[in-house]
């Protein structure tokens, strides 16, 4: 679709279309973008249409406008990670994977609406208001990265880049209807993602095809040397492999069964066997911690975001109210005023399971059930190329069913989080409905195996329909 | 059981003002979601080292060369206060 | 005082580092405009990552190795989590377990006389934080200004065991480490702040205080004699000593409480996922090979090499840009010689003025121990040499001793005068025969007037004697 996309532009005006789609945004209901860069934007397009001289134009995204999530930096354009204490914030920099997409041709046309900070699994708690999915405007997009997946959803953005920490690309691609996928930890470099739990996140592309994430993988994948966790090294993940004849899937029984919508369920079975019916052969494998990898991952972030958010305290950037008291006075109602309930929750909690005391009981026993859990998975792929199941138990659930509720809202991360603490790769693809709303199929791979993730996927797409459906957006 | 004094001294450490109107609240979410993680209490993980980097990567450094740095005037950019080319910061007691 | 228990956490600024510990930014911000070295990592700019320098961990095993530690095989760095201003992450990067080095120690001189090893517990990586300057005085400033320059400027904690006994040795125990770090050429103690020291101060049986953020040695010796007057006194009014942080106040040159929050400090410290494991064990026996000669091996080779004296050795060692300004001497003239006039005379006269050996050439050092050993001139002369090169009022030695007459007389016109006196003076010689000593100095006397001091006075003596029982 974005190749097919690029020549249109190269023939067409990048300046046209980029106008139809502010204008689409305009009229929008999604909430979905929180920063139009309309002006930079336009006049990118404009150099791109105007510029036809060859050389020009011949990056991967050459004219290809592209959303972005708001805690990735962009060098002139607001990155407050929908939070009220990160408002007005502009950083001089831009991110790795922003220079990437630039030098590509890419055109970043706006910021898209996250939970804040990363916390949260529906859109709903951003300062900026909750974003709709685009299938049913009274659901959740689902999270974090539910801006990313709305404007793509719903045709505002051919494509954005989101991040995943817990599972934050993945549940909106499910839960939207779209492909997410949550690349290898280091093979994106996190260099200008604003932490949130830097041993987990990873930042992801959010697309309509298969294909599509693969070359947003092709721009962004690859060493950095200002993120010492990047990799060295990556493959190329175009063409897309063909085929899943002779491929091994196994098939967790964890991920099935008690907690699992009926109709979720029933898709992801139709999904593997639509698989095995293209020549794969899938067998039953057994993860077993993945029941302890909710509470690990969750005193994990936790801990790790007590840390990551510690910056915030509107001396050198931010929200800064009132008179000032003395210093720490005065940082902690900035902190108390800037962040929201479920943030707060989060540092909170973070900051106990760290103190004096506590360590051992909460963050070093969740490290330890971490190594667990990735064990479980290194033992699968003894057997199997891929693991599938659902991304998520459930289709997207009513704006404000779980605001008030975080636990309920955390158990619905059951099936993604436990991919962040292995650092594994896994991609979300549309497989089918749950009612009037998608329901997604997770196909997880091995280190650094983003390759076969993306080869099982593009055959799923190719054989089934799901992703050429559209939700009528008013 | 975190009590109301532990969440107030948590907010301390974390530089978090609690009111006094969402103690409650936390108290009773905070014990609700500990008691959740206290199903990690029966993982068996006698010998498991623990996983704090996914991916094994050792030495990774930069070399000792001066760079650019950004001008006072973009390293003041975002701060809300600020005088002389110094950051605002409120009075240290 | 045998009854005093001092140990000292110092942290030393990596200077010589052409970086700063995770960022590009330069480490020359001494006489920059704040925030002018700062870039989004050393600002914590949301999404920026640290990347260690390699450098600063080469200095750092560098330093271990010099203070006989142990360099861990594997090493990493953690998130210490605390708030302050000057901190922009709202945690610094340091270590906790598993540091760089463990468990050394470094000789020193004790009051007692003899020498002793203080144990070092630890040395560890990590970043300073940035720099507070107060609108008015501490306590009535309205705000306070922040300047990043110095935020991420590579660190190395030294922490000593509790092994010094009085505030002497706290600081000759200072002067050793700065000496070794000036020796592996790592350190550069001239410049303000880069070595700042925590005193842990008890008496014997009763508890701990620190005193935090101390500059100067001066500043050390001075903080803990009025720690130790204090505690002393409250003991002999039965007062128990709190265990307690306090601040030195450099200008009522006494320690004040900071009052903080009981049970305040609880550091959450974590790894650091952002920085990789360090495996650093293959890189040792390279270092400890390059590693220069240290103060005591030197002190010792001197000694030998040169046949001096252990004090003239000690004080020739002390810094290494003294010993290398000695060995460039002792090349070109009397080893011997040179050394008591380099540690003598001219770090006397350094010192008078402030100034540093860098202030005198070598050379010229070289002609004047040669004009001495040749009694070209007196050593009342090569003084007056030294001060008027130090005071910019000559261009060399031979031009001043020529410009002030300060040139020996020669042996004839010596010679011719002792001479004279005695054919002039034949009472005094009578006297002399007789037994009396004053009579031959009066002589000597005479014939210094002669020569208007340009003769050497033990030398005019013998002369005078040799003719006197001569004749
Ligand atoms: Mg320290
Ligand atoms: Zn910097």
């Amino acid at each position: 679709m974005l190749g097919e996309l690029r020549e249109q532009l190269r023939s067409g005006s990048a300046e046209d279309y980029l106008c139809k789609l502010f204008e689409k945004i305009e009229r929008s209901k999604l909430n979905g973008f929180t920063t139009l860069a309309k002006e930079s934007a336009l006049q990118q397009a404009r150099d791109f249409d105007r510029d036809r001289s060859p050389g020009q134009g011949q990056g991967l995204l050459a004219g290809v406008p592209i959303a972005i999530k708001e805690c990735i930096s962009t060098r002139g354009i607001q990155t407050c990670c929908s939070s009220r204490i990160l408002q007005g914030y502009i950083p001089p920099y831009d991110a790795h994977v922003i220079e990437r997409l630039k030098a590509e041709g890419a055109i970043i046309m706006g910021k898209t609406n996250m939970d804040e900070f990363a916390m949260g699994s529906s859109t709903e708690t951003s300062c900026f208001g909750p974003t709709k999915n685009p299938w049913d405007l009274n659901t959740v997009p689902g999270g974090s990265s539910g801006g990313s997946a709305a404007v793509v959803a719903g045709g505002e953005a051919p494509c954005a880049l989101g991040s995943d920490t817990g599972g934050s690309v993945r549940c909106p691609a499910s839960f939207c209807g779209i492909v997410g996928l949550k690349p290898t930890y280091g093979l994106v470099s996190r260099y200008g993602l604003v932490a949130y739990a830097n041993s987990l996140e990873q930042i992801g592309p959010l697309t309509h095809t298969v294909e599509d994430t693969a070359l947003l993988m092709q721009i962004i994948a690859g060493h950095d040397g200002r993120d010492t966790t990047s990799a060295e090294g990556k493959s190329d993940y175009l063409p897309v492999k063909e085929g899943v004849k002779g491929l091994k899937i196994g098939i967790p029984k964890e991920y099935f069964g008690e907690g699992v919508n009926k109709d979720v369920e029933k898709a992801v079975w139709d999904a593997i066997h639509t698989l095995e019916g293209l020549g794969a052969t899938w067998q039953e494998v057994s993860l077993p911690h993945t029941k302890h990898a909710l509470a690990a991952y969750y005193v994990i972030a936790m801990s790790e975001a007590s840390s990551n958010l510690a910056r915030f305290d509107g001396l050198r950037y931010g929200l800064r109210e009132g008179e000032d008291k003395d210093w720490h006075t005065t940082f902690s109602d900035i902190r108390s005023k800037g962040f929201g309930p479920e943030v707060k929750r989060r540092i909170l909690l973070g900051t106990y399971a760290l103190s004096a005391g506590y360590y051992g009981r909460y963050y070093l026993k969740a490290l330890k059930v971490r190594t667990l859990i990735k064990n479980d998975f290194l033992k699968a792929f003894k057997d199997v190329d891929l693991v599938a199941g659902p991304t998520m138990p459930i289709p997207a659930f009513r704006i404000g069913e779980r605001i008030n509720d975080p636990l309920s809202l955390y158990l619905a991360d059951v099936f993604t989080v436990p991919i962040n603490l292995a650092g594994v790769p896994a991609i979300s693809v549309p497989c089918g409905f749950a009612g009037h709303l998608p329901v997604g199929l997770q196909l997880i791979g091995k280190h650094f195996d983003e390759a076969t993730v993306l080869q099982a996927a593009q055959a799923f797409e190719a054989a089934t329909p799901f992703h050429e459906k559209k939700p009528e957006v008013v | 059981m975190i009590t109301r004094d532990d969440v107030e001294h948590i907010g301390w450490l974390a530089s978090i003002k609690v009111e006094d109107t969402e103690k409650d609240d936390f108290v009773k979410q905070f014990n609700s979601i500990l008691d959740y993680f206290h199903q990690l209490d029966e993982v068996d993980t006698e010998g498991v080292e623990p996983t704090y980097r996914v991916v094994d990567l050792a030495n990774i450094f930069r070399e000792d060369v001066a760079r650019p740095s950004l001008s006072q005037e973009d390293a003041l950019k975002n701060a809300p206060r600020s005088l002389d080319g110094y950051f605002k910061s409120p009075r240290i007691v | 005082m045998e009854d005093v228990i001092i140990g000292l956490e110092i942290h030393v600024q990596l200077n010589k580092l052409n970086s700063k510990m995770f960022c590009g930014c330069s480490t020359d911000y001494h006489d920059s405009e704040p925030n002018t070295h700062t870039c989004p990592i050393c600002l914590g700019l949301p999404g920026s990552l640290p990347v260690l320098n390699k450098k600063a961990v080469e200095y750092g095993i560098k330093v271990g190795l010099a203070l006989n530690c142990t360099i861990e095989e594997e090493t990493l760095f953690y998130r210490k989590n605390y708030y302050y201003p000057d901190l922009p992450k709202g945690f610094q990067i340091s270590q906790y377990d598993f540091p760089l080095a463990t468990k050394g120690y470094i000789m020193i001189l004790g009051d007692d006389g003899a020498e002793r090893n203080i144990r070092i517990n630890r040395a560890h990586m990590e970043e300073d934080p940035g720099r507070l300057v107060h609108a008015g005085t501490i306590d009535k400033a309205k705000y306070t200004m922040v300047d990043y320059n110095r935020c991420g400027m590579p660190l190395l904690e030294v922490v000593t065991e509790p092994d010094l006994c009085s505030p002497k040795e706290a600081r000759v125990f200072l002067d050793k480490l700065k000496s070794i770090l000036e020796y592996l050429d790592v350190f550069d103690g001239s410049q303000e702040g880069s070595m700042r020291v925590d005193a842990n101060i008890s008496l014997k049986g009763g508890d701990r205080t620190e005193v935090k953020n101390i500059s100067g040695f001066k500043g050390v010796e001075k903080a803990l004699s009025y720690e130790i007057t204090r505690q002393k006194n409250m003991q002999r009014r039965n007062i128990k000593v709190v265990q307690e942080t306090r601040h030195f106040d450099e200008i009522r040159n006494i320690t004040v409480s900071i009052r903080s929050k009981v049970g305040a400090h609880d550091y959450r410290y974590f790894p650091e996922c952002d920085l990789v494991t360090m495996r650093i064990a293959s890189w040792v026996p390279a270092i400890r090979d390059a590693l220069p000669e240290l103060p005591d091996s030197k002190r010792e080779r001197f000694v030998k090499e040169y046949g001096l004296a252990d004090d003239h050795a000690k004080s020739l060692t002390s810094e290494i840009k003294v010993a290398n300004f000695y060995e460039a001497v002792a090349a070109k003239a009397s080893p011997k010689l040179a050394a008591v006039w380099i540690a003598d005379v001219l770090k006397g006269e350094l010192n008078y003025r402030d100034l540093g050996i860098e202030s005198f050439q070598a050379e010229h050092m070289a002609e004047i121990v040669n004009m001495l050993e040749a009694a070209k001139i007196t050593e009342d002369g090569a003084v007056e040499v030294i001060r008027t090169l130090l005071d910019k009022k000559g261009e060399s030695p031979a031009e001043i001793v020529a410009s002030k007459g300060l040139g020996k007389a020669e042996d004839d016109a010596v010679k011719k005068a002792v001479r004279e006196a005695v054919a002039e003076n034949a009472a005094a010689v009578a006297d002399y025969r007789a037994g009396s000593e004053r009579a031959l100095n009066f002589i000597v006397g005479q014939v210094m007037k002669k020569t208007r001091g340009k003769a050497s006075p033990g030398e005019v003596h013998a002369l005078v004697k040799a003719e006197v029982d001569k004749a």
